[in-house]
C-alpha cells in the first residue's frame, strides 16, 4: 500500500463527502474488472457488460454506501466536538486555577445574581404561575361582590342566598362555602388536662368535594351530616401530627371541643392548607360542618366558591349569575330583601382573588432579579474583558498557532460557562437557604407562602438563567477578543497601546450601563421604602402600641335572649373590672371583632325622619363591645362611651364611626340622634374615629359599635392598654381570667402591633427583598467602577509615575484617578436617572402616597452612588498616588 | 455439487472479510479475488454485496479505511483490520468451528440417540 497521497488530506479542508467517496470506490472496483477481463481476451465492450453483471445491483448498493457514510461522517463529527470540549473544559480549568481570586469573585457574583434569580422564580412560579393545588383548580371560583370599601367583609351571602344560587345556577358542578367570620382560638379543645386554644372553621358539607381534596384518612363530610345531630370534625394534617402525635386510629376517636365530644371523621392531607389559600398567614386546625338552619337569621356570613362545568367560562358564569340573582333573597322570612343581591355575584378565578392582587408587585420583583442578573452579567463581561486584555497575547499565538475565530470564542464561551455553571451552583444553594427561611415565614400574610419549595421548575430555570448568564457575559468579550489584529496584538507591549485603550472605552460603556442599572433598582427601592414609611405613618384610628388583646372564653347560656344578655353583662363587668384591677393595666374592653381583620355586616340602619333611595346607604360593619373598649384600643372619639348601665331593659345605644356620621347627618353632629333598624329605635350617644377595618392602606367604610349587653357578640377580644410590655403582663392577666373561668384557655396575649405587623407584612417583605437587591447592584455597579479605574492605574502606572517626578502633588494625582470615577458614575446616573423616571411610572400602582416623581428619593439615590463611587474611586487613588515614580519608570 | 449455487449464510461474508484482511490491507476488489482463489473457485459471491457489508465492518469499527494507490496507480479505498476486529475475527473463527462441528456430528451420525436423550 502506499502512503496518504496529499490530495486526500487536502480534502480534509473542504469536508469529506460520502457520496463521492461511494462513487470513487466502485468505480474502481469495476474498472478493475474491466481490466482483468480485457487481459483474459475480452472485449472492452463485453468486459464493461461482464463486469456490471457480476457486480450486481449498483445503483441499491450506491445508496446503501451513501447513507452509512454520512452516520459515520455525523459521529466522526461529534466526537471531534466532545474531544475539543472535553480540551476546552480541562483548559478552563486549568487557566482558572492560576487566577483564584478573579474565579472566586466571578462565582461569588454570580451566585448572588443566579440564586436571587432563582429564589425569585420560585415565589413567582408558587404565587402566579403555577396553578392552585387542587385538580381542574381552573375550574374553581371564588364569587363575591364587586370592591367596596369593606372588602373581604362584604365578600359574603347569607345562607338562604347560597341555597338559592347553588339551586338556580347552572354554571356549575357545585358551589360550596366557608364561614367567613372565623377568628383564631376560636374553640378550646378541652378534655385534654389544660384547656387548649384552636382554630376551627365551619364549612358547607361539600367544601372538600367541590375543591376535590380527598382524606389522609377517613372520610369528608357528607351534605346530610352537616345537619345532623352528632358533632363531628375533621382534622388538618399538621394539627393532627402536633395534637395527637399523628394517632393512626384517631378516626371514630372523640375530642371534646368547649365541652362537647365532637367525633373525627377522617384527617386532610398534608397538602391541603386551607389558610395558604384562603386566609395568608393563618393556621387552621379543625373543620366542622357549617348548619345553614342555625344561622338562617345571621345575615351575609358564608362566602361562596363554586366548580365550573367543563368548558364553562367565567364570563358566561357571570350571565348565569346576573340570570339568578334576581331571584335570591337574602332572608327568605323578609320578601322585601328579594333582589338584594343584584350585580353582586361576581365569578373571579379562584386562583386570581387569591394571588391577583400580588401579580405586579411579584412581577416588579421578577424584574428587579432579572436587573441584578444583568447588572451581574456586566460586571462579569467587565472582569473578562480586563482578563482579556492581559490574555491578548495567549489568543493572539494561538490564533497564529492555526486555533480558528470560532475555536478561541468557543474557548472563551467554555469559560463563561463553567463560570456560570459554578455560579449556578452555589447559587442554588444560596435559594434554598433562602426559599427554606421564606416558607417559614408564618406572620407573612401572603398566600401559598408556606408551600414554597424549589422545584424541578426553579431547576430548569436555573439552568436557563445560567446559560444566559454565560452567553451575555461571555459572548462579548470572546468575539472582541477574536476580532482583534493578530499581529496589532502581538505588537502591542501591554500598556498605553491602542487595543488596550479600545478595550478601556468598551468597560467604561460597560460600567455606565451597570451604574445605570443600579439607580433604577435603587430609585425603584427608595420609592417602595418611602410608601412603607407612609403606611407605617397612616393613622389607623386606633394607637396599636402598649395594647394588646386576649381571646376570652365565657359561658352565657340561659334559657332566653334577655336572661343571656343580663348573664353576659355580669361576666364581661366582671372580667373587665377584675383586669383593671391588675398593675399596670389603664383600660380594658372586650370586643367581638379586631380591626384589620375579618368582619361582618348586619343590616342598613336608617337616620330617623330621614328618607334614602335603595342602595344609598352603607351597610354598616359590626362591633359588639363593652365600656372601655374604647378607650383601652386607643380610640379617638366624642359623646359618651357605652356603661355597664347600658344594659337590656334600658333604652338602646349605640356609636358610630366619623364616616358613618358623615352619611347619615351631613354636616350636623351625629350625637343624640336616632337610627332605626326596622321598629327598633338606636340612640347614637357618640361618634369615634375611623379605624382601619380590613386594610392598612385602604380607606375605611362605616362602621357602627353596639354594646355586648344589648346584642349578641360573636366572640370576644379582650384588649387592654398597659404602661407595661404585654409579656410581662400575660401570666398574671390569665391567672386572672381562669380564676372567673377555670376553662379559659392559654390563649396568646398578642400585642396590637402584631396585627399591624401582619397587615402590613406583604409590603414589607417585598420591601425587604427589593432593598436587598438594590444593595446587591450598588454593590456589584461599585465593583464594576472599582475594576475599571484600578486596571487604568495599573496601566498608567507609568504616566502617573513621570507626572510625580515632574512635580505632580499627591493631591492633584488622586484628584484625577477620583475625577476619573466619579466621571463614570455620574454619566451612569444621568442615564439611569432617566430610565428610573421611566421605571417609577411603571411601578406607580405598587406606590402609597408617593409619587413616582418624589425627589427625595431621586436626591437620596444620587448621593448614596455618588458616595459608593466616590469609595470605590478612592482606593485605586490611594494606590495611584502611592505610586514610586523611580519604580514606575523602571518598570517595563 | 453445484459450487456456483453455494450460497452464503448471513454472517459468514463478514467473517470471511475478516479473514481475508488478516495478511495485510486490501482494497475491495483484491478482497473478492482473494476470497473466490483461497476457496478454489467454490465460493462465488455477488461483488456489489460485499460492500455493505464493508462499510459496515468499517462502521462498527472492525475496520480501518484509507485512501491510497493500486497496483495500476488507480485511486483505491484501502481497508485494514483495527485490533477490535482482529478480536472479533478469533471470536468468530471460533464460533464458525464448534457450529461447522456440531452439524458435522449430526450428519455423520450412524446410529439414532438412545431414547433417554431425545426426551
Amino acid at each position: 500500500m502506499t502512503p496518504t497521497p496529499i490530495w486526500r488530506r487536502y480534502s480534509r479542508m473542504f469536508g469529506p463527502d460520502p457520496a463521492a467517496a461511494v462513487k470513487d470506490e466502485l468505480s474502481f472496483h469495476l474498472q478493475a474488472k474491466i481490466d482483468d477481463l480485457v487481459t483474459q481476451g475480452w472485449s472492452p465492450e463485453a468486459a464493461r457488460h461482464e463486469a456490471e453483471r457480476q457486480f450486481g445491483d449498483l445503483r441499491a448498493v450506491q445508496q446503501i454506501g451513501v447513507r452509512i457514510g454520512e452516520k459515520m461522517e455525523r459521529r466522526k463529527r461529534l466526537q471531534d466536538y466532545w474531544t475539543d470540549s472535553l480540551q476546552d473544559v480541562r483548559y478552563t480549568f486549568r487557566t482558572l486555577r492560576r487566577d483564584p481570586g478573579f474565579a472566586a469573585i466571578s462565582i461569588l457574583i454570580l451566585a448572588l445574581a443566579i440564586g436571587a434569580n432563582t429564589a425569585v422564580f420560585s415565589v413567582v412560579n408558587t404565587l402566579l404561575l403555577r396553578p392552585l393545588p387542587f385538580p381542574d383548580s381552573r375550574q374553581l371560583v371564588w364569587i363575591a361582590p364587586p370592591p367596596t370599601g369593606c372588602g373581604f367583609s362584604c365578600a359574603t351571602y347569607s345562607a338562604d342566598a347560597y341555597e338559592e344560587f347553588r339551586e338556580q345556577s347552572r354554571a356549575y358542578q357545585d358551589v360550596t362555602g366557608y364561614m367567613a367570620f372565623t377568628t383564631p382560638d376560636n374553640v378550646r379543645l378541652t378534655g385534654r388536662g389544660e384547656p387548649e386554644p384552636a382554630t376551627s372553621f365551619e364549612v358547607i358539607g361539600n367544601f372538600f368535594q367541590v375543591l376535590g381534596v380527598q382524606p389522609a384518612m377517613g372520610s369528608l363530610f357528607t351534605q346530610d351530616e352537616s345537619r345532623g345531630p352528632h358533632p363531628i370534625a375533621l382534622l388538618a394534617n399538621a394539627y393532627w401530627r402536633r395534637q395527637f402525635n399523628a394517632d393512626p386510629s384517631i378516626v371514630g376517636k372523640a375530642v371534646e371541643l368547649n365541652g362537647t365530644p365532637v367525633t373525627i371523621v377522617g384527617v386532610l392531607p398534608e397538602s391541603f392548607d386551607f389558610g395558604a389559600v384562603f386566609s395568608p398567614g393563618a393556621k387552621v386546625d379543625l373543620f366542622t360542618p357549617l348548619d345553614l338552619n342555625m344561622e338562617r337569621d345571621w345575615g351575609n356570613i358564608v362566602t361562596l366558591i363554586g366548580r365550573l362545568k367543563p368548558g364553562v367560562t367565567v364570563a358566561q358564569a357571570l350571565d348565569d349569575a346576573n340570570r339568578v340573582a334576581p331571584s335570591m333573597y337574602f332572608n327568605v322570612k323578609y320578601p322585601q330583601t328579594l333582589g338584594r343581591y343584584k350585580d353582586a355575584l361576581i365569578p373571579v378565578l379562584l386562583k386570581d382573588c387569591v394571588t391577583g392582587k400580588l401579580r405586579r408587585s411579584l412581577i416588579a420583583l421578577w424584574c428587579a432579579v432579572g436587573t441584578i442578573l444583568l447588572i451581574a452579567g456586566v460586571n462579569l463581561s467587565n472582569l473578562l474583558l480586563a482578563r482579556a486584555a492581559a490574555r491578548a497575547k495567549e489568543f493572539a499565538v494561538r490564533g497564529a498557532l492555526g486555533a480558528s475565530r470560532g475555536r478561541i470564542v468557543r474557548q472563551l464561551f467554555m469559560e463563561s460557562l463553567v463560570l456560570s455553571g459554578a455560579g449556578a451552583a452555589l447559587g442554588l444553594g444560596l435559594a434554598l437557604l433562602l426559599i427554606a427561611w421564606l416558607a417559614h415565614q408564618g406572620s407573612v400574610a401572603l398566600p401559598l407562602l408556606s408551600t414554597l419549595r424549589i422545584d424541578g421548575q426553579a431547576l430548569g430555570w436555573t439552568v436557563l438563567v445560567a446559560v444566559f448568564t454565560a452567553m451575555i457575559f461571555g459572548l462579548l468579550p470572546g468575539l472582541r477578543m477574536a476580532s482583534g489584529n493578530l499581529q496589532e496584538v502581538l505588537k502591542d507591549s501591554g500598556a498605553g497601546a491602542g487595543l488596550g485603550r479600545k478595550h478601556e472605552r468598551l468597560r467604561a460603556a460597560l460600567v455606565v450601563s451597570e451604574v445605570a442599572l443600579a439607580c433604577v433598582l435603587l430609585v425603584s427601592a427608595g420609592l417602595l421604602l418611602r410608601s412603607f414609611v407612609k403606611v407605617l405613618d397612616v393613622d389607623l384610628g386606633f394607637q396599636p402600641d402598649r395594647a394588646a388583646s386576649i381571646k376570652v372564653d365565657y359561658d352565657d347560656g340561659a334559657p332566653t335572649e334577655q336572661a343571656r344578655q343580663d348573664k353576659r353583662g355580669e361576666i364581661f363587668e366582671q372580667i373587665i373590672a377584675r383586669v383593671s384591677a391588675l398593675p399596670g393595666v389603664e383600660a380594658a374592653g372586650i370586643s367581638d371583632y379586631l380591626p384589620l381583620g375579618p368582619n361582618r355586616n348586619w343590616d342598613t340602619p336608617v337616620p330617623q325622619g330621614k328618607i334614602f333611595q335603595p342602595g344609598e346607604l352603607p351597610d354598616p360593619l359590626v362591633y359588639v363591645i363593652t365600656p372601655g373598649f374604647v378607650r383601652a384600643l386607643g380610640i379617638h372619639m366624642h359623646g359618651r362611651d357605652f356603661t355597664w348601665a347600658d344594659g337590656p331593659h334600658s333604652e338602646r345605644v349605640v356609636l358610630i364611626n366619623a364616616s358613618a356620621a358623615r352619611v347619615y347627618w351631613p354636616g350636623e353632629d351625629a350625637v343624640g340622634k336616632i337610627l332605626m333598624r326596622d321598629k327598633e329605635e338606636d340612640h347614637v350617644v357618640g361618634v369615634v374615629d375611623d379605624v382601619h377595618e380590613e386594610t392598612v392602606e385602604g380607606g375605611t367604610g362605616s362602621q357602627i359599635y353596639y354594646p355586648a349587653t344589648q346584642q349578641g357578640p360573636a366572640g370576644a377580644q379582650l384588649v387592654v392598654r398597659t404602661s407595661l410590655p404585654p409579656a410581662t403582663l400575660a401570666a398574671s392577666l390569665l391567672r386572672a381570667l381562669r380564676e372567673l373561668n377555670p376553662k379559659q384557655p392559654a390563649a396568646e396575649f398578642r400585642p396590637i402591633q402584631t396585627i399591624v405587623d401582619r397587615a402590613v407584612s406583604p409590603r414589607r417583605f417585598f420591601i425587604l427583598l427589593v432593598a436587598a437587591f438594590a444593595s446587591l447592584g450598588l454593590l456589584l455597579a461599585a465593583l464594576g467602577i472599582y475594576g475599571v479605574i484600578s486596571y487604568s492605574v495599573t496601566r498608567k502606572a507609568q504616566e502617573i509615575g513621570i507626572r510625580m517626578a515632574l512635580g505632580a502633588s499627591v493631591g492633584a494625582v488622586q484628584r484625577q484617578v477620583l475625577g476619573g470615577a466619579l466621571r463614570l458614575a455620574f454619566a451612569g446616573m444621568v442615564l439611569g436617572t432617566l430610565l428610573a423616571l421611566a421605571v417609577a411610572r411603571l411601578i406607580s400602582s405598587l406606590l402609597f402616597a408617593t409619587s413616582s416623581w418624589d425627589l427625595p428619593t431621586y436626591l437620596g439615590m444620587a448621593v448614596v452612588l455618588l458616595l459608593v463611587a466616590g469609595v470605590s474611586g478612592y482606593i485605586p487613588a490611594r494606590r495611584a498616588s502611592g505610586v514610586n515614580p523611580m519604580e514606575a519608570l523602571r518598570s517595563n | 455439487m453445484d459450487t456456483a449455487k453455494l450460497e452464503f449464510f448471513r454472517g459468514t461474508l463478514d467473517v470471511l472479510i475478516l479473514k481475508a484482511l488478516v495478511w495485510g490491507p486490501l482494497h475491495g476488489y483484491a478482497i473478492t479475488n482473494l476470497i473466490r482463489r483461497q476457496s478454489d473457485d467454490a465460493l462465488l459471491l455477488e461483488e456489489g454485496t460485499l460492500y455493505p457489508a464493508l462499510w459496515r465492518l468499517e462502521n462498527k469499527g472492525l475496520l480501518d479505511a484509507e485512501w491510497g494507490l493500486s497496483e495500476n496507480n488507480r485511486k483505491a479505498k484501502f481497508y485494514r483490520l483495527t485490533p477490535e476486529g482482529r478480536r472479533q475475527l478469533r471470536h468468530e473463527v471460533k464460533t464458525w468451528e464448534a457450529y461447522a462441528a456440531a452439524v458435522a456430528k449430526v450428519l455423520g451420525a450412524t446410529q439414532p440417540p438412545s431414547p433417554e436423550e431425545v426426551g
